[in-house]
C-alpha cells in the first residue's frame, strides 16, 4: 500500500516538472502571422463570445459570429480559434461555404490556464479579421 | 460504437438558415497527459468533422487537442430544397463515424 502511495507521489512530481506544459505567448503571434498570410489584421466584423471568468477549463463554451452576407461573392472562407498558453496554440479551424447561410459557429474548448483566446476569420476577398478576449480560468484543463 | 447525437429542425422554409447541432462521445485524449506511472497517455483525437450535402462540402472543422471531450459543434446551413446532410467524424486509431439527418421543406 505504501509503495503505491509513493508511486503516485513520484508520478505527480514528474507531472509538475513537465516542461512543455505551456507554450510561449510569442508563438501565438507567429500562429496568427501564418494565418493572416501577409494580410493586415482588422477588428470589428468578428465577435468571439466566451465567458470572461471560466470555472472549469475542461469545458468552455465558445461561439464565433462574423458579419457576412455569406453569398458566393462575399463569404467567410475560414474561421479559427487560437489560444495563448495551452500546449498547442491551435484549437479548432472551421471551413465555411456560401451554403452556411450565416457565419455563426459554436463549440466547447479546453483552456489550460488564464490566458487570451483569439478568434480569426478569413473572408473570400482575402481580408483577415480577429477578436481577442482575455479569459480567467479557475480550474485548469489537462492536469488531472 | 460511440454514441452520436445530431439535432436539426425536421422542416424548413426554402431559403431559411437552420442550425445543426452535433455531439459525439469521444475522449479527445490530448497525448499531453501522464498516467499514474508517469507515462504519456497515447493521443486519441477526433481530427476532422465534416458536413456534406449530396457530396458537396457545407461545413468542416479541423480539431486539435484543445477541443473538449465529446466534441460539440453548432453550425448554420441554408436550406433551399429538401435535403439530407451527411455528418462524418474521422480520427486517430481508425475512428470513423457517419450520421445523416433529413430536413424536409415546410
Amino acid at each position: 500500500m505504501s509503495g503505491l502511495t509513493r508511486r503516485h507521489l513520484v508520478a505527480s512530481l514528474s507531472m509538475a516538472a513537465l516542461p512543455a506544459a505551456h507554450a510561449a505567448p510569442e508563438d501565438l503571434a507567429e500562429a496568427l502571422r501564418l494565418f493572416a498570410n501577409g494580410q493586415p489584421w482588422r477588428e470589428g466584423r468578428i465577435k468571439l463570445d466566451i465567458a470572461q471568468l471560466v470555472d472549469n477549463g475542461n469545458l468552455v463554451p465558445v461561439s464565433v459570429a462574423v458579419e457576412s452576407p455569406m453569398t458566393e461573392a462575399d463569404h467567410v472562407r475560414e474561421l479559427a480559434l487560437f489560444n495563448e498558453r495551452n500546449p498547442q496554440h491551435e484549437v479548432v479551424r472551421f471551413k465555411l461555404t456560401p451554403r452556411s447561410g450565416e457565419a455563426r459557429v459554436a463549440t466547447r474548448i479546453r483552456l489550460a490556464t488564464t490566458q487570451q483566446v483569439v478568434a480569426c476569420a478569413r473572408m473570400s476577398d482575402g481580408s483577415c479579421w480577429l477578436h481577442r478576449v482575455e479569459v480567467v480560468v479557475t480550474l485548469a484543463a489537462c492536469i488531472d | 460504437m460511440s454514441r452520436a447525437l445530431v439535432q436539426a429542425p425536421k422542416t424548413a422554409r426554402p431559403g431559411e438558415v437552420v442550425e445543426v447541432r452535433a455531439v459525439i462521445a469521444h475522449p479527445m485524449e490530448t497525448g499531453f497527459r501522464l498516467d499514474t506511472m508517469g507515462k504519456f497517455v497515447q493521443r486519441d483525437l477526433s481530427r476532422r468533422f465534416t458536413c456534406h450535402e449530396a457530396g458537396q462540402l457545407v461545413f468542416e472543422a479541423e480539431l486539435h487537442a484543445a477541443v473538449s471531450a465529446n466534441p460539440f459543434f453548432a453550425f448554420q446551413v441554408r436550406i433551399n430544397a429538401a435535403t439530407t446532410l451527411s455528418l462524418r467524424w474521422v480520427g486517430d486509431k481508425g475512428f470513423d463515424r457517419t450520421e445523416t439527418v433529413h430536413i424536409a421543406l415546410a
